[in-house]
């Protein structure tokens, strides 16, 4: 069997291991644009703000490639997949054919138009190991810095420049930071530690234009009309599936690349997982695209087996952060924000000046999200009690506690949870051995 | 593979299990120097957790899974999981981030915050039986090969 993965990153990653579990002869070909082995992506605002150096980015054990027979093609961006005649195109223009084919591209920041934009020098993007190097090599010239979008990655690039000392304003269009994932109060908790630690955080607002002399900036135009001086800006607005090397092909696209529940595409051999699949989400089934690594791996791992030849059926996306700001963590998973709270039941817990807040969310007695924020311990639990989908109505009043924990459970429901081998897939379906 | 398998009736929650560990994994290897005298005590990598004043306690630790939650959310690479089938953190690729602690279904992560590292149960690589199956005074925890009865 000739396996062609593209992109090598998280995805790929969990697809190679899962297709060398059950094929050890097949060919295993892996091509990434990027120059670098398959690297930590979300380390790189650590690597900008000096917290960790290069040698620590790298994902894998140095004799993973050879361990695993992979012929690595760095450098080397393909550029169209014909299905019929099972090949890719590389720019370079050689083809390769393939028997098996796995899209795992990510994503490619998205750049919204914005006035100005175009042709100023210092406008950066904050996706890849060479967008973080790029602004290192240039930080000792940054006095102020902007950075469009309080999402994750806005906020770890504020992170990472704050880290060196720069002056840092995140601008975001919400009324709050991160507001995907968390709800109020924890977006609150947040900026207000970014605040105390010299990061201004501006909700509400977005930026219309850049201004400046000739290639040089000199500050943003917000839409408020508020005039913020700087010299670099970080468009960090979100990615977007990067799946437009597909145009032409006859694989599905929607807003990723659509996928069953064993990441194959509308094309036959070809599958997609990570950043750049739509697969169906956790609670609703509906497809959507995901952007978090543990999904990413998950998904690479399920289309890897089938590549090989098994079946294991993905579960469905779950949400799932955690990000420590300034030595608060956040843990976030689920349903933490319901748009119709009527259909939920909410418990929270909050004393905002000690960074300290619990937010448990049901719906019919199954546990569907939390919001966890200082005391993050634990937080594993609620992330198995969603997915396992146990009635909690016995032990509802201990979800908050700070203690909560396996002893909180049923004596049943810990036995059947608590099996000592763990989680195991001998059925094909990725389960939970059930007692002892 | 062999694996810690907790007997909860048996577990009377003297907490025996914890000092066992954090004990095999302190520099002296000797719990009174450990406990008084390491300026990086090790934490323990098993949870006693109790119930109703300690009249239902068990002691919880990583199940060393097939397919582990915590491997697949780490960010870092740090947590490998080697050829036996024993997943451990190697602590200077771990960045703290917490994200294995949010996917372990076990619970069975814990924060190092002095280190800002995560630890977990590495079944003690320098010793024959882990040291909390050792430490146990009422083999309320058991070394074995798992069934998948
Ligand atoms: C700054 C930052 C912080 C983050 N922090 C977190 C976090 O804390 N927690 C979390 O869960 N997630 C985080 N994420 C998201 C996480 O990194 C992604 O979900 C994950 O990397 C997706 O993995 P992937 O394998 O799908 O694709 P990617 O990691 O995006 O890798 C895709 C690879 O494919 C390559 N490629 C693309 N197109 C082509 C082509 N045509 N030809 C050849 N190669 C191609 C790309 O260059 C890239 O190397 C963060 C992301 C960023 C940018
Ligand atoms: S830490 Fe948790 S997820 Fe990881 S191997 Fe142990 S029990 Fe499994
Ligand atoms: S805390 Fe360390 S071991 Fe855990 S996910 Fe983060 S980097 Fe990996």
């Amino acid at each position: 069997m000739n396996y062609v993965i593209v992109g090598n990153s998280v995805a790929a990653v969990g697809a190679i291991r899962a297709i060398r579990a059950l094929d050890q002869d097949g060919t295993i070909t892996v091509i990434s644009r990027e120059r670098h082995n398959a690297y930590g992506r979300p380390l790189i605002s650590y690597l900008l703000g000096g917290l960790i150096n290069e040698k620590r980015m790298s994902y894998l054990p140095e004799d993973f490639y050879e361990q695993n027979r992979i012929n690595l093609l760095l450098n080397s961006e393909v550029v169209a997949v014909d299905s019929v005649a099972k090949k890719i195109t590389l720019a370079s223009g050689d083809s390769l054919p393939y028997d098996k084919l796995l899209l795992a591209t990510g994503g490619d920041p998205f750049v919204p138009p914005i006035s100005g934009l175009a042709d100023k020098d210092r406008v950066f993007t904050f996706t890849t190991w060479d967008d973080a190097a790029k602004l290192k090599v240039i930080s000792q010239d940054i006095n102020r810095a902007v950075v469009i979008g309080g999402g994750l990655i806005g906020l770890k690039a504020a992170e990472g420049l704050n880290l060196l000392d720069k002056s840092v304003t995140v601008v975001e269009l919400a009324d709050r930071v991160l507001s995907s994932a968390f709800d109020r109060p924890a977006g609150k908790i947040v900026a207000r530690k970014m605040k105390a630690n010299g990061i201004d955080v501006i909700t509400e607002d977005t930026v219309v234009s850049i201004e400046g002399n000739g290639r040089e900036i000199t500050g943003v135009t917000l839409k408020s009309g508020d005039f913020i001086p700087c010299d670099t800006v970080v468009v960090a607005i979100g990615v977007r599936p990067a799946a437009g090397f597909l145009k032409g092909s006859d694989i599905e696209i929607n807003r990723g690349i659509v996928v069953d529940s064993s990441m194959a595409t509308s094309a036959e051999g070809v599958y997609a997982a990570g950043d750049v699949a739509e697969a169906a989400d956790f609670f609703s089934g509906q497809k959507n695209p995901m952007p978090i690594w543990p999904d990413a791996y998950i998904q690479g791992d399920i289309a890897g087996t089938a590549m090989a030849g098994g079946t294991k059926a993905y579960e469905g996306g779950l949400a799932m952060n955690s990000i420590e700001f300034f030595k608060v963590s956040t843990i976030s998973m689920g349903v933490t924000n319901p748009r119709d709270p009527s259909e939920y039941e909410i418990h929270a817990f909050q004393d905002i000046q000690n960074y300290q807040y619990r937010k448990i969310v049901l719906q019919d007695n199954r546990l569907v999200g939390a919001v966890l924020v200082g005391n993050v311990d634990r937080a594993g639990i609620f992330s198995g009690l969603i997915r396992e989908k146990i009635d909690m109505t016995p032990f509802k009043e201990s979800l908050l506690l700070p203690e909560f924990g396996f002893i909180n459970l049923s004596r049943e429901i810990r036995d059947q949870l608590f099996a000592p081998q763990g989680k195991t897939s001998d059925t094909g379906r990725t389960q939970r051995a059930v007692g002892h | 593979m062999k694996r810690i398998y907790t007997i909860e009736d048996a577990c009377i929650g003297c907490h025996l299990c914890e000092i066992g560990c954090i004990t095999e994994h302190s520099l002296s290897k000797d719990p009174v120097k450990a406990f008084l005298h390491e300026k990086e005590r090790p934490i323990s990598r098993c949870t006693v957790e109790e119930r109703d004043g300690g009249v239902i306690s068990l002691s919880t630790t990583c199940r060393h899974c097939d397919e582990p939650d915590c491997l697949r959310a780490c960010i870092s690479g740090a947590i490998q999981k080697n050829a036996e089938g024993v997943v451990r953190i190697d602590r200077e690729q771990c960045v703290g981030c917490w994200s294995c602690v949010m996917a372990c279904p076990y619970g069975a992560i814990q924060r190092n915050l002095a280190s800002k590292k995560a630890n977990k149960c590495d079944l003690c690589p320098d010793r024959e039986t882990p040291a909390c199956v050792d430490a146990c005074p009422n083999r309320a925890l058991v070394y074995r090969e798992g069934s998948q009865k």
